[in-house]
């Protein structure tokens, strides 16, 4: 499989995994401070900015020697 | 008092930046408006995410949290981190490309050029300003709301105790205002100010203050403030989750303070029992406004390069954990019975952060806590102003005017003027009946959420076309309004689309969608079945905007 159809694929399965329906109901603490479902859900930014660092390193859809250089003074 | 003046000297700091931001300005409108494409990745950074978390993310979340409980951090917090880093990525950078090739500023140029339109934006301009008054009215009344919680007195014994200023300092119709459950009774203190800043005049200085660095600073004034207020909001934001957490907990240690605050949490506010799952995933749909907020699309022009995208796409998510986790937990904690939250603030969640600040921190955090506060309100509003007034001229005036352009110099004039008009209006629009910040903002969310699909098919579907354009703009425009009439214009929080399914499926014989659920299918199907209906767009913009899939 190519990193690139990976990372999509990583995207997708979290956008799947956001649907926590097993924690719905669930009223423990972890560390004794932390409601499970905003530590599942604070779990889910962390491994959200994981997948993003892979998305610019294995599909980023702008080469820098192919970028514009100038800018035209109106459109 | 302390209070008052950490506030006052720290608005004096961001006039100060903006002085200073103002001494590198080119004189150009190029340079007032993007900076003159000059901003490296942290700059952005911090710019996009200030931009992006406003009042809605500190005080309305904290609020919604006291109101709904933890569980609204999965509703909006951790489904934007993966959509609005999805955003930035897929449409942000491209965006960048097209706009340094061709020199866009605004969204409605681009819209022009793609669709072979010249007049698309007389239908955007009305619904992306429309849209952006009532997200402006968010950080204009959060903003009086929470100057006046903390230099308020409280209330003893029917009278109020320990406010800034005494009964009398301001005119009447400032101090005074009705009891909310006998409105027929006269307008009193002790529902008004209560000794505090009153909230008109908290509200008139703020805007005073952002209009005025960025007038002087423009964009890159904009992006300094917004960094320098990120970095307020942010570091600030954890001063206040431990020190609350301290003050709640009562503990020796803050581990065993943090244990005993959240040990005491309610158990309905620690799950989502009350929230239907369909409701939770339609949530989804919210964060997906910040791929037509005209604003970010302003920001995102004034990359230096398209690798200045690459840290916002990968911190950002990181940033919404680090400043709504806390502020979660806080709302869900006020709700415990180590603190008694006053009726009064109780029926107004946008208060219950600014009450938690003025009765927990001593008066210096409580002034330094509070600045934090009005720095995230006051970077959203910065750039909202600036873009109204970019797009006020680039898409109404000078298209009015053809060949005979503006001068720079009357183009920022203009600008200014407009800017100016449109925060007079929101002002006014904010001193009368307020609503909830958090439904406000969803209801303006969903509003830009249900116009993703024309920015997605502007920039990845050859095949739409100038009709499409329309049809899908007027399929927002209707379904938002006729919704947001249907939920007596943001009076009913919870109001949701309630789809009929058999009781087999779900036992409540229905499907709780949210609003922007239905505003989306809307203008995706109008999109897509009138594109497919009408002539494709011509090969030389086709080969303008797909230069790899045109023949």
């Amino acid at each position: 499989m190519k990193p690139a159809y990976a990372v999509w694929a990583l995207v997708a399965l979290l956008i799947v995994v956001h649907q926590d329906i097993w924690f719905w109901d669930d009223a423990r603490l972890i560390f004794g401070f932390l409601p499970i479902t905003l530590a599942y859900h604070a779990g889910i930014s962390l491994a959200a900015a994981g997948t993003w660092y892979l998305a610019t390193l294995f599909c980023w859809p702008v080469d820098e020697a192919t970028a514009p250089a100038t800018t035209k003074e109106q459109p | 008092m302390t209070q008052l003046l950490i506030i006052c000297g720290y608005l004096c700091l961001l006039l100060l930046l903006g002085i200073g931001a103002s001494r590198l300005f080119r004189g150009t409108s190029q340079d007032y408006m993007l900076a003159s494409h000059s901003i490296g990745p942290f700059l952005l950074l911090m710019s996009i995410f200030g931009t992006t978390m406003t009042a809605f993310a500190l005080v309305g979340s904290t609020g919604e949290s006291f109101k709904e409980g933890v569980g609204v951090y999965g509703m909006l917090a951790s489904s934007s981190g993966i959509i609005h880093s999805l955003c930035f990525f897929l449409l942000g950078v491209r965006v960048w490309k097209l706009g340094k090739a061709h020199g866009y500023r605004t969204q409605v140029q681009f819209f022009r050029d793609r669709l072979e339109s010249r007049w698309i934006g007389l239908v955007l301009f009305p619904v992306l300003v429309g849209l952006v008054i009532p997200y402006l009215l968010i950080g204009v009344m959060a903003s009086g709301t929470v100057i006046n919680k903390v230099t308020a007195g409280r209330i003893a014994k029917g009278k109020v105790v320990g406010g800034t200023f005494a009964e009398g300092t301001f005119p009447a119709f400032l101090e005074q205002a009705p009891n909310p459950k006998a409105p027929e009774e006269p307008p009193s203190f002790l529902y008004g100010s209560q000794g505090g800043v009153p909230k008109p005049l908290a509200s008139l200085a703020i805007c005073g203050i952002v209009l005025i660095y960025v007038f002087m600073g423009g964009m890159r004034g904009t992006a300094w403030a917004n960094t320098f207020q990120t970095l307020v909001f942010m570091v600030l934001g954890v001063v206040t989750f431990v020190v609350i957490a301290w003050k709640l907990g009562g503990q020796e240690s803050f581990w065993a303070s943090l244990q005993a605050a959240s040990a005491a949490i309610p158990a309905e506010k620690l799950t989502r029992l009350h929230i239907p799952p369909e409701k939770f995933l339609t949530y989804m749909f919210v964060p997906l406004s910040v791929g037509m907020f005209p604003h970010l699309f302003q920001h995102w022009l004034t990359a230096r390069s398209a690798n200045s995208f690459k840290l916002p796409v990968v911190a950002h998510p990181l940033f919404i954990a680090i400043v709504w986790v806390p502020c979660v937990l806080i709302g869900a904690w006020a709700t415990s019975d180590l603190i008694t939250i006053p009726p009064p603030v109780a029926a107004n969640p946008n208060a219950v952060l600014p009450f938690l600040v003025q009765k927990l921190a001593g008066p210096v955090l409580g002034g330094f806590l509070t600045a934090g506060i009005l720095a995230a309100i006051m970077s959203s509003l910065d750039s909202q102003f600036l873009c109204l007034g970019t797009m006020f001229t680039e898409d109404v005036v000078q298209p009015l005017r053809g060949s005979r352009r503006l001068s720079d110099r009357h183009e920022l004039l203009v600008a200014r003027l407009f800017i100016i008009a449109i925060v007079a209006v929101t002002y006014g629009l904010s001193l009368l009946e307020p609503r909830r910040v958090f439904t406000l903002g969803v209801w303006c969310f969903s509003g830009f959420s249900s116009l993703f699909p024309l920015i997605l098919a502007a920039l990845y579907w050859p095949r739409l076309t100038k009709a499409g354009a329309y049809a899908c703009v007027l399929a927002a425009a209707g379904s938002w309004l006729w919704l947001f009439a249907a939920s007596d214009f943001a009076g009913r929080p919870n109001f949701t689309v309630d789809v009929p399914v058999p009781t087999a499926i779900d036992a409540d014989g229905a499907w709780q969608l949210m609003p922007v659920a239905a505003m989306i299918a809307a203008s995706t199907a109008a999109i897509i079945i009138v594109s497919l209906l009408t002539k494709p767009p011509g090969q030389p913009t086709l080969q303008r905007f797909f230069p790899s899939r045109a023949d």
